[in-house]
């Protein structure tokens, strides 16, 4: 299926949001995460399904002011 | 110096965006002594471009605040400040809800209503807000233990726009720890806000892009320090006309 990550579009076959995010490439990165706008635990990644078109965020610290 | 009951020893808080490069902007934190550093979130890639950053962080020793910055709703902000407490483990957060693109203004109803969630949460807020008293009455009703007002907007090196209201300010939240955040622009900026009873100022533009953020860095930390200490000497109040300083009794006739 196909979901947006980061504002790009990511074919997945993955259905929950760790699964996918080991799909992508982001396993064991110091990240956090947001679906659909609403904030994901890290705990609870595993367990949180995703569907088709579901807007996924992945953030990891950055320069900021 | 307290925030949250933790105690600061630096009144210098610097952001960490903007410099010429990772080795100068650690260099700059340490030539400041700065206790606390501003960081943001932003999208990761797969590559993961912000892991070194994280490694950054961690050698600077500093206690880590990070922002909400760009977030221009209620709903960004809280979510923002959700995901930051996960990621550097701390409930610090300085809490931006931006309410106009070219000002960078907070909106300080959403600033107000996202601190309050926040607070209930169990967030320590350090709200990025105005001069205006009542906003900060609210902020502190909501649950902030500081407050945050600007100086000048974000990145504009003004210094100190409108000293009145800030020195109002000042007076009238005697025991909340104040800090101006935004606008300082030179070390004078930074030791006029100390001076004026501010307990510390919290700047990143003024340093990352100076000729020589190191050398910046090291100024303003001088700056904050004899602000501080003029303001707790006492300064002179201002007279409208001279006073001789050298005694005129004893003058010679020499006409």
């Amino acid at each position: 299926m196909i979901i947006i990550v980061n504002a790009t579009e990511h074919k997945v076959q993955s259905t929950d949001l760790a699964a996918a995010l080991a799909e992508l490439g982001y396993a064991g990165q110091a990240i956090a995460t947001a679906v659909n706008g609403s904030f994901v635990a890290a705990a609870d990644r595993v367990g949180t399904p995703l569907r088709a078109n579901d807007r996924v965020e992945v953030l990891a610290p950055m320069q900021g002011g | 110096m307290r925030f949250y009951g933790t105690d600061i020893g630096s009144p210098l808080l610097l952001g960490t965006a903007q410099y010429p490069s990772p080795a100068i902007l650690l260099e700059a934190i340490r030539a400041c002594g700065t206790d606390i550093i501003t960081v943001s979130l932003r999208r990761e890639t797969a590559s993961g471009d912000g892991q070194a950053f994280w490694d950054i962080l961690r050698q600077s020793g500093c206690r880590i605040l990070p922002n909400t910055a760009g977030c221009h709703s209620v709903q960004e902000a809280v979510t923002t400040a959700r995901m930051a407490r996960e990621l550097f483990g701390t409930d610090w957060i300085k809490l931006e809800v931006i309410g106009h693109a070219d000002s960078l203004q907070p909106d300080v109803f959403g600033l107000v209503e996202a601190a309050g969630i926040l607070a209930a949460e169990g967030f320590r807020v350090f709200p990025y807000t105005t001069e205006d008293i009542g906003v900060g009455e609210r902020l502190l009703e909501a649950g902030c233990q500081v407050l945050m007002p600007w100086g000048a907007p974000i990145g504009s090196g003004q210094g100190l726009r409108n000293p009145d209201a800030l020195r109002a300010m000042r007076a009238h939240f005697a025991g909340v720890p104040l800090i101006v955040d935004a606008g300082i622009g030179r070390p004078s900026h930074a030791a006029q806000a100390m001076e004026m009873g501010f307990d510390a100022v919290l700047l990143n533009t003024a340093v990352a892009k100076a000729g020589d953020p190191v050398a910046m860095a090291r100024a303003m930390a001088q700056a904050v320090g004899a602000g501080r200490l003029g303001c707790e000497a006492g300064a002179m109040e201002p007279r409208d006309m001279a006073v001789p300083s050298t005694p005129v009794m004893g003058l010679a006739d020499l006409a």
